[in-house]
């Protein structure tokens, strides 16, 4: 799919050789991948394949030795966490990250995308658009009737879909899951699969899953990597099939 | 909905306002004689730090334990001004060179350094007391916070600044006035600082300082730059990836509390009439936090009651048993630490408002207090 090369601004996404290497060892080794507008593309593989590492590189978390990332034509290596988040990145992360000392409502009115500077934090005002954001948004994300409670006193699940509701409020054009599943109780699971399959319309999405049940119902397609390498890349169905792909993972 | 839950003050704010406000302005000075209101008058300098503390450490997780070098920057600044308006060519006279400070000549320097000239004017000394330590942190605070330093790794960087600072106003005894400070100050634009009258004015000029200050305070806690504050010091990878430079927001409350600390500082060299370098070091920033911790780190009252607690303390302490007084501070941090983490503040909030509250419902429909973070 991707062996001829295209011009960069075709795709939303272009990641191409990228590498890293924590003290000689290549945590992630010549990477290439592309991500269309409004395409859900899920990575898979075994543990310790890169795939959390591949996000923190977009994100800018960790620092890429080489190769590029381009997001709509600009290289993303080079620039701040910030400013990835501007241009239109949005990350969540394996473990539920939410501020336990605010209130939902607070935790969500942080990520929505104004008066983001020192400047503008001070003069930020909670107006009606504001608030029938926030409040639409604790509805897709079922909770409704905890926007005043303290964050800590969520459940697990409730954590997770704080936090994608976070994300949701930001808007990002990419929208980044680890794992967002993992953890969950079977009606949690239902729940969120239902949510997501809502929240990725009109944007693209980059999700890491190991549930192959939630992986086939959601994917477009499939990349799988494995030590730090793209192993195979195609259709949930051409992954399958693949014989690397079930020698390596999906035969055990 | 009910989403006017964000108003400036709290009833319970305006109730604690109107409290300390009642306590600062006329308990005090109608209980306590001259030396007495002088003397709460200092300490209350002192919460100009704590209340920075409060905002820095308590709502943004940053500690500092140099806050006393911006206390003394402020002061310096203050007493430069009131020590050149000390040193007519007048009043120094018999001095090899008339005209300037009497350390300087003392040292055989013999015209007055550039960076002294500015405080010929006070106009700009005023606003120097405030743009040199905020200046400073500023600088600070880009250095570590844009490399990421942070938590144990700042808080012994900001205590090597602090010492260093003292070490280097002691060891420039020409240029500061050594381990002595300065001192002799006398006049403020004419007006006599030594009188009982200027002692009250100048305690009342204190007092509403302090209080403007706990409302700037307030009116940045109840911001979203509070709450990215309060977000920041949870999940600082979070609100990075959230779309804020979170190095800005730390540098900001930093410079917030240095700007506290300075005004606190500039007060306290009116008040006492001198400053040295024993309020610039490692030992009066520690003891600033520990007047945080003990009011409840988190709140912006709290901040000047654990400061006149503990200075009450302190004062009544050593004078029975000066040699005890360290080891009872120790002890103090100790006890707030391990038992009262939220400090005098959280006593009032979990205890005392609760307790209030059911004594009240006996009387009439039960008072409801809110739970969780709220300020005292």
């Amino acid at each position: 799919m991707n062996a001829t090369p295209t011009p960069a601004q075709d795709f939303l996404l272009s990641v191409e050789d990228l590498t890293v290497s924590f003290d000689g060892f290549k945590a992630v080794n010549g990477v290439n991948f592309y991500v269309d507008p409004n395409e859900i593309r899920v990575i898979i593989g075994p543990n310790g394949a890169g795939k959390t590492t591949v996000l923190d590189l977009i994100c800018g978390r960790t620092r890429a030795t080489a190769g590029s990332i381009r997001f709509r034509g600009r290289e993303l290596t080079r620039m701040s966490e910030s400013d990835i988040v501007l241009a239109g990145v949005g990350r969540k992360f394996q473990n539920p990250s939410i501020y336990d000392d605010l209130t939902v409502f607070e935790n969500l009115e942080i990520s929505f995308p104004r008066g983001r500077s020192v400047w503008g934090a001070l003069r930020f005002r909670r107006d009606a658009e504001v608030r029938d954001r926030i409040h639409e948004v604790a509805e897709m994300i079922f909770l409704k009737e905890h926007l005043q409670a303290r964050a800590e006193f969520l459940s697990h699940g409730q954590k997770q879909w704080l936090e994608i509701g976070m994300l949701l409020i930001q808007d990002p054009e990419l929208l980044m899951l680890d794992e967002p599943v993992a953890g969950m109780s079977v009606s949690e699971r239902k729940k969120t699969a239902e949510l997501l399959n809502r929240i990725i319309r009109n944007r693209s999405v980059l999700v890491i899953e190991h549930d192959m049940k939630f992986v086939e119902d959601i994917a477009h397609r499939v990349t799988v990597l494995h030590q730090g390498k793209v192993l195979s890349e195609g259709s949930m169905e051409h992954v399958k099939n693949d014989p690397k792909v079930v020698e390596v993972y999906l035969g055990h | 909905m009910m989403q006017n839950d964000n108003p400036f003050l709290t009833r319970l704010d305006w109730l604690s306002l109107a409290l300390l406000a009642a306590l600062l302005l006329v308990a005090f000075p109608l209980g306590l004689d001259t030396f007495r209101l002088n003397l709460v008058g200092k300490y209350l300098t002192y919460a100009f730090v704590a209340l920075g503390l409060v905002i820095c450490w308590g709502y943004g997780g940053i500690l500092s334990l140099g806050q006393g070098l911006f206390f003394g920057l402020g002061g310096y600044c203050m007493a430069m001004f009131l020590k050149l308006e000390a040193s007519t060519v007048e009043n120094t006279k018999i001095q090899s060179t008339p005209g300037i400070p009497d350390f300087m000549d003392w040292n055989q320097i013999t015209a007055l350094p550039w960076f002294w000239q500015p405080f010929h004017s006070l106009a700009l000394t005023l606003l120097l007391v405030v743009a040199v330590p905020v200046a400073f942190a500023l600088l600070v605070g880009a250095a570590m916070f844009k490399r990421r330093v942070s938590g144990v790794y700042f808080a012994i960087i900001t205590q090597a600044i602090a010492a260093i600072m003292t070490i280097l106003i002691v060891g420039q005894q020409g240029y500061t006035g050594g381990i002595n400070g300065i001192t002799d100050l006398r006049t403020l634009a004419g007006w006599d600082i030594r009188t009982d009258g200027a002692k009250l004015l100048l305690y009342f000029v204190n007092a509403a300082l302090l209080i403007g200050c706990i409302l700037v305070a307030q009116s940045v806690r109840r911001s979203k730059l509070g709450r990215i504050l309060v977000a920041m010091r949870d999940k600082e990878d979070r609100v990075r990836f959230s779309g804020y430079a979170v190095a800005s927001f730390k540098i900001f409350a930093f410079c917030l509390a240095a700007g506290f600390s300075a005004i606190g500082g500039a007060m306290f060299t009116l008040q006492v009439g001198f400053m040295s370098p024993s309020f610039v070091g490692i030992t009066p920033s520690i003891e600033m936090v520990i007047y945080a911790a003990v009011g409840g780190r988190t709140s912006l009252f709290g901040a000047v009651y654990g400061t006149l607690l503990v200075n009450g303390a302190k004062t009544a302490f050593s004078e029975s048993f000066p040699e005890l007084w360290l080891f009872g501070l120790g002890a103090l941090f100790i006890a707030v630490v391990l038992a009262f983490p939220d400090g005098l503040a959280g006593l009032v909030r979990n205890r005392l408002l609760p307790w209030a509250g059911r004594m009240l419902a006996r009387g009439g429909k039960p008072a409801p207090v809110r739970p969780g973070m709220v300020t005292k």
